[in-house]
């Protein structure tokens, strides 16, 4: 058997996963380097306080969006419906605290409806035997969607618990006093958080594991005695959940659940999961590539705000960074197959 | 004989509708021994060893294992016992590296606080270990296996079969898909195998491999036995008569 010496000598670690790593290090650079600009651009506005934490926060809902939405593209399939079950829980929560209820019942309503709504997605997809996770969470996304006009007469719900404002708009000051204080807001905490765990669960866990598997070869998942039915459902309720947390954070940071938030937000998760590096046809993604994705859009919303560029070419450029994501990978994914 | 048959099995039969696909089939293997399984398409081949495997129960027939009779419900019933397959397309998760292949469904794992994860280095020690002892060679343990070569993707699917204590490994056409060189590796493993104790049924079309290789060459024709011949010294014309003659 012959293998190399340094994977000899440390288990586990290998050239293959640190050349791995590197690899993905282009969507950090990417990101360096539009931080780089925006400063050079915009030196007054961009690296300020308020600045760097404004764009923190608006991308927490999205990201929390995106990480739900990878654990789902991993097995090759696709949430739809995240915006609307988003929209969905947002006016659950106002409905719950305007009913009185505590903040942290009307709280864990708005996640426990998220997840079961994904729940319902996932066991129409494996139960109902639908053909592609597309035309479940199509339908998700629609029914979802009236369900919230429904409930909120079709108008904003304003004014919710202070925790939850808390969440969604508040800073934590880090190392308050010193010349190293730190505002940083607590949905980004959140965030980090959870992308932490979500990159441990897909990494460290067999389950994670067997959901790289499922999506790589669902075949070789099913003849390893892995329950693919229920590996599916706990993807479909887990990317709910995710879901109804972001219904969460956007609430808190406008303090408002409108009708038509989250309009068109699964398709923000869906290029934040592309841009990050992740595979359609499934088994191929990482928590932290993601991430990154998701910055690389906040960043690019924020820069283009600062230099009074229209929302509509702002969408031009999501539209072209997709693109160009896309067709990067496919270059490396070309020029890995040339090697020997 | 002393000790008894790995698997024996006794008067199969299978019907699907007014189909009979298997006709009181007799099929044994013993220790160590490989045997060939060969036959027509639809000859009965894969039926057979699905009903090995668990996947399909018989309408008549025993199936002993090791001397006692056994029942599978499922495919995890028969793995239990030792018996494996390395399907044809060979089920590898080709995103994956060769160590999360051999465990996949398996894994070893370690406490850490409320999780359970992965215990990466014990794994990829025991994968080191058993593809030694096989004498497997890849270029590295932590390449996804779709960046090896057909041959090596082969060793590995059949290193996963036998990698948790295997005592039967069904191979459906492990030489179908290679080049000669590998093809030969394939078998040099299947000998390694055999001399390891374990028994293997080689399913195969491509005769010249399994007169090579195999103690034992079944020949099934039409949902029956048409014979079985010696793997040595046999002529492969007397094999494709059997396989294409009209039953005696």
């Amino acid at each position: 058997m012959r293998v190399e010496a340094a994977e000899r000598a440390a288990p586990g670690v290998g050239w293959d996963r640190l050349r791995a790593a590197l690899a993905r290090m282009d969507l950090l650079l990417v990101v360096l380097l539009m931080m780089a600009v925006l400063t050079a651009l915009q030196p007054q506005f961009f690296l300020t306080r308020e600045n760097l934490t404004n764009v923190a926060r608006q991308i927490a809902s999205n990201a929390v969006l995106a990480l739900g939405q990878l654990l789902v593209v991993v097995t090759a399939g696709i949430d739809l419906s995240v915006g609307s079950v988003m929209g969905l829980c947002m006016t659950i929560l106002a409905l719950a605290t305007k009913a009185g209820w505590p903040a942290l019942a009307s709280l864990a309503a708005a996640v426990a409806l998220g997840a079961a709504v994904g729940a319902a997605n996932g066991l129409a997809l494996t139960r109902l035997h639908l053909p592609h996770p597309f035309i479940a969470t199509l339908a998700t996304l629609n029914v979802a969607r009236g369900a919230t006009y429904l409930l909120s007469g079709g108008v904003p719900i304003s004014g919710l618990s202070p925790e939850v404002r808390w969440l969604g708009s508040a800073d934590l000051l880090l190392f308050p006093g010193t010349p190293l204080e730190t505002a940083i807001p607590v949905s980004f905490l959140v965030v980090i958080g959870l992308y932490l765990t979500g990159a441990v669960f897909l990494r460290r866990t067999p389950t994670g594991r067997h959901l790289y598997a499922l999506g790589g070869n669902p075949r070789a998942a099913q003849y390893a005695g892995i329950h693919t039915a229920r590996m599916l459902v706990l993807v479909y309720a887990l990317c709910g959940t995710l879901a109804g947390v972001a219904g969460v954070l956007l609430a808190g940071r406008v303090n408002s659940a409108y009708p038509t938030a989250g309009i068109g937000a699964e398709l923000d998760s869906i290029a934040a999961v592309i841009i990050g590096g992740a595979s359609f046809f499934g088994g191929r993604g990482s928590a932290g590539g993601v991430f990154l994705g998701a910055v690389i859009m906040g960043l690019l919303r924020n820069g283009l705000n600062l230099m009074n560029v229209s929302v509509f070419w702002q969408q031009v450029f999501i539209g072209l960074i997709i693109l160009l994501a896309v067709y990067v990978d496919v270059l490396r994914r070309r020029a890995a197959q040339v090697e020997p | 004989m002393s000790e008894p048959a790995r698997v024996e099995m006794r008067g199969i039969t299978k019907r699907f509708g007014p189909v009979v696909a298997l006709q009181s089939v007799d099929f044994s293997v013993q220790p160590g021994e490989v045997v060939g399984l060969v036959g027509d398409n639809g000859a009965g081949k894969s039926t057979l060893m699905k009903i090995l495997t668990g996947v399909y129960r018989p309408d008549g027939g025993e199936i002993w294992f090791e001397g006692r009779r056994v029942h599978f419900a499922s495919p995890l019933d028969s793995r239990r016992l030792g018996i494996e397959m390395v399907y044809q397309d060979l089920g590898l998760a080709e995103n994956l590296d060769t160590v999360a292949n051999l465990f996949l469904g398996r894994e070893l794992t370690r406490r850490v606080g409320l999780w359970r994860l992965l215990d990466e280095p014990a794994m990829e020690r025991r994968a080191l270990e058993h593809l030694e002892g096989l004498r497997v060679e890849l270029p590295s343990l932590r390449l996804a296996v779709e960046r090896l070569s057909g041959g090596q993707r082969q060793a590995v699917a059949i290193a996963r079969a036998t990698a948790f204590a295997a005592k039967l490994v069904i191979m459906d056409e492990p030489t179908a898909s290679l080049a000669v060189a590998e093809a030969g590796k394939v078998l040099e493993l299947i000998r390694r195998l055999r001399s390891q104790g374990v028994s293997v049924v080689l399913i195969s079309h491509r005769l010249q491999d399994v007169l090579e290789v195999a103690d034992r060459v079944a020949v099934l024709n039409r949902g029956r036995v048409a014979g079985v011949l010696p793997g040595h010294g046999t002529r492969l014309e007397d094999v494709v008569a059997l396989i294409v003659g009209g039953l005696a």
